[in-house]
């Protein structure tokens, strides 16, 4: 407790600076987490709103609302904004705030790229978002940028590219920061094996993005030369395939969607044994799993491709590695319900969106067993059963899992808990409507209905109306979330005592509530009982 | 509170293997290979039921009875090797039991020589073209009328008043019922999917590239799907349909396109 009180009375004298010049020159990691969790709710208002836009068009038959060319253009920027803009940072966000709190570092190793890193985003979601106002309107060949189709963007194709190479930049820079503070800025008895689960799971991410982010560059930068340059990487009618670039942009594609859920993975293992007052079940084999899907996510990335026609020899490869990755997501799974069995829970709004989590990214895991199997792919793929099954794993998976991971530290944050009452509203609304919204759409894919289309037959109409009335019940339940956020970070509540909740394991509990802004200038003592292990 | 989680647990228990129903389900088909296909897709979808029994059940027991409401004391156990080598050891005997038929089949599906019928395929932006090379027969098919002039924004038109909406096309692709049929698929601009969910076949179409694929069918009637690659702006607007037909029919068909077509030719062979 010494080093939270130092931390506290240097706060006094090395407070931030006031007004504009505390975000834009910011090199303090609570502050540039701040920014990035506030910019990742942002982008997914942003990206919802799209997504409502959506829902609207096809909420019955016919064109109501819309075109065909702007609705593509929805769909594309609704998976880029969320991908990219919402869940990644929302990721980096947590890491920022939390990974220094949680491993006993005074900071970021590299506070001055962390402030880059940041600040690299609006500037390329201004670029992106900027390019619905463009000859040709925004990019309407999915965020997955195929081409030839691709090549038929408007003005827009180059601030696509140009964008996508920023993004890849921040998250680059973001993964090298949080592979460095984690193996020079831990506590010095802290071993590897002690640290908490969310920080290894950071840690094998940033290896993950350090990995595929210049896979994709590379994959953008030829289809820009492609088009401006007289290349023909990927034009048939030089001599290039089309089908290499999907090839390359899987090899990113299919890391980046673990990038997306490892480290949600890291935070439902935080919550659950909180609540369940008891340590996390196999902590060790949780970091083998974690290790083991990140190893698998480099061989599987032709799942996305089976239709494209490939050797059969290929597709039983894929199949058979696809299919291996739900061993150790089971085990996960597994680690987690043993966790809890024989604890003494309770069933506040952190552990309703954990528990929440594991049972609808268990479902999602379900249909992603189920489109790895190669002949039956052949009819779910590229229908509203895809959809389906990777919404399943990102919405109630990642996005619920920032969620519950935000109710869990903010008090932390702000020193105010939030009101439980509207927290468990706000929990109830969003697992219903969210179930509502994207449950039928297995229905409609299975039936047949393709995706990325405005208009469909009449016999899809029914279910579509059903989705869209659960997306705008989610949308707007959202709402209520940003209202308890802001109430909270007014002070409107109780106060925080520094452990938050019931003795919970971790040093970031160590530290008082609301953090103060300079922590663990000498490092902590970790004790056994502040591991998780 | 604690009450509607378990009740909202046991839903999403229960919601899997209730709504699987045959309405909403995929299509049976009218090929062997669409039979196994389905039959591999419900296989996997027990399988899946089966542990999402096993696992919720657990959860819902667990949350049920270990509460401290219920005045639960927290045990403090971590590790139990035993367990973990049982539950990692079960997952990849149920995944072999589910790749083994899953590869015969696929094994079959790319099996697509010695056929009785090749028809090639080739995809436009946004309307499919088809020949007979060893027929003599080619020819475009596009989203029929009464489905374009509806699906136009504002037309006044109400979907539902028009037959097989989206799905139905000014000329067909026809096959004779019993005969293998292989398809060869390519693109003359972009990439798209030719895809009928009752043959269960489907496969992009992609510039520079001659994909195969094949299916018997063994039903007459009309059979429809549509584009599955997103190709621009009208991907929504190109269906696919297939007539099956006997294959008596089939030849009476043949003819009258080969003399549909025999006027036109020795016509362009004159000028």
């Amino acid at each position: 407790m010494t080093t939270a009180v130092a931390g506290a009375h240097a706060a006094e004298h090395h407070g931030p600076p006031k007004g504009w010049r505390r975000w834009v020159f910011s090199t303090n990691h609570k502050d540039i987490g701040t920014m990035y969790l506030v910019f990742s709710l942002t982008m997914f208002f942003i990206g919802g709103t799209l997504a409502l836009l959506i829902r609207t068009e096809l909420f019955s038959p016919g064109l109501q609302f819309m075109l065909p060319e702007f609705f593509n253009q929805l769909t594309t920027m609704h998976a880029l904004i969320m991908i990219f803009g919402a869940v990644m940072p929302s990721m980096v966000g947590l890491g920022n705030w939390m990974i220094p709190l949680m491993i006993g570092a005074p900071d970021m190793a590299l506070p001055r790229m962390n402030n880059w890193s940041f600040w690299i985003l609006p500037f390329a979601f201004t670029l992106l978002l900027s390019t619905f106002f463009m000859r040709g309107g925004a990019p309407a060949g999915g965020w997955t940028m195929y081409p030839p189709l691709v090549l038929q963007t408007g003005d827009a194709f180059p601030f696509l590219i140009f964008s996508i190479h920023l993004m890849g930049l921040s998250s680059i820079m973001g993964a090298i920061n949080i592979i460095v503070t984690v193996l020079n800025l831990r506590a010095p008895d802290m071993s590897l094996l002690k640290m908490p689960l969310f920080v290894w799971a950071w840690l094998i991410t940033a290896y993950l993005l350090l990995a595929v982010m210049p896979v994709l560059a590379g994959a953008v930068t030829m289809l820009l030369t492609d088009q401006f340059f007289g290349t023909s990487f990927f034009l048939a009618a030089g001599g290039g395939d089309p089908v290499l670039y999907q090839h390359i942009f899987w090899f990113f594609g299919h890391p980046e969607v673990y990038i997306m859920i490892l480290p949600a993975f890291g935070l439902i293992s935080e919550i659950i044994p909180t609540f369940a007052r008891k340590p996390l079940f196999g902590h060790d084999s949780m970091v083998y799993a974690l290790a083991c899907i990140a190893f698998l996510s480099f061989v599987v990335w032709s799942h996305h491709m089976f239709t494209v026609g490939m050797p059969l020899t290929g597709q039983l490869f894929f199949m058979f590695a696809t299919m291996l990755i739900s061993v150790p997501t089971g085990v996960k799974i597994f680690n987690w319900t043993a966790t809890m069995w024989r604890g003494a829970m309770t069933f506040e709004t952190p552990m309703l969106f954990a528990i929440a989590f594991v049972v609808l990214f268990t479902i999602g895991g379900f249909s992603g067993l189920m489109v790895a199997i190669v002949p039956a792919d052949i009819q779910y793929h590229d229908t509203y059963f895809v959809v389906a099954h990777f919404h399943y794993v990102l919405v109630p998976g990642s996005v619920f899992a920032v969620l519950g991971a935000v109710y869990y530290w903010l008090p932390k944050w702000t020193g105010t808990m939030y009101n439980e009452k509207l927290g468990q509203l706000h929990f109830w609304l969003s697992a219903i409507f969210v179930n509502v919204l994207f449950f039928p759409m297995h229905f409609v894919g299975l039936a047949g209905m393709p995706r990325r289309i405005p208009d469909y037959s009449v016999q899809f109409a029914d279910f579509n109306a059903i989705s869209s009335i659960g997306a705008y019940g989610f949308g707007l339940a959202q709402l209520l979330f940003v209202y308890i956020v802001i109430r909270a970070v007014r002070g409107k509540g109780k106060r925080a005592t520094s452990e938050v909740w019931d003795h919970p394991k971790g040093l970031e509990w160590t530290v008082p509530s609301p953090a103060p802004h300079h922590t663990f200038e000498v490092p902590p003592k970790v004790s056994s009982a502040d591991a998780f292990s | 509170m604690k009450r509607k989680l378990i009740l909202g647990l046991a839903v999403f228990c229960l919601a899997g293997p209730a709504c699987a129903d045959w309405a909403i389900n995929m299509p049976k088909g009218i090929t062997d290979m669409s039979h196994e296909t389905w039959r591999l897709h419900m296989h996997v979808f027990w399988w899946c039921v089966a542990i999402g029994i096993v696992v919720f059940g657990t959860m819902a027991y667990t949350i049920f009875k270990h509460r401290k409401s219920r005045g639960h004391q927290a045990a403090q156990f971590a590790h139990n090797g035993k367990l973990e080598v049982v539950w990692t050891a079960i997952p990849v005997i149920i995944l072999l039991i589910m790749a083994v038929p899953a590869a015969e089949t696929l094994v079959k599906l790319e099996y697509t020589q010695d056929p009785d019928l090749t028809v090639v395929i080739t995809g436009y932006q946004w309307r499919w073209h088809y020949e007979y090379p060893d027929l003599g027969v080619e020819f475009f098919s596009t989203l029929a009328a009464e489905s374009n002039a509806a699906r136009r924004k504002g037309s006044g038109i109400d979907p539902a008043t028009v037959e097989n909406y989206l799905l139905d096309v000014d000329k067909p692709l026809v096959v004779p019922k019993g005969a293998k049929v292989r398809v060869l698929l390519t693109s003359k601009d972009v990439i798209h999917a030719w895809w009928v969910p009752a043959l269960a076949i489907k496969k992009d179409a992609i510039p520079g590239f001659m994909n195969q694929m094949w299916f018997r069918p063994e039903q007459t009637g009309t059979y429809r799907g549509q584009c599955a690659e997103l190709c621009g702006v009208d991907h929504g607007y190109m269906p696919v349909v297939v007539h099956v037909v006997e294959p008596a029919e089939f030849k009476t068909w043949v003819a009258a396109r080969a003399e549909e077509a025999a006027p036109a030719t020795a016509a362009g062979e004159e000028e």
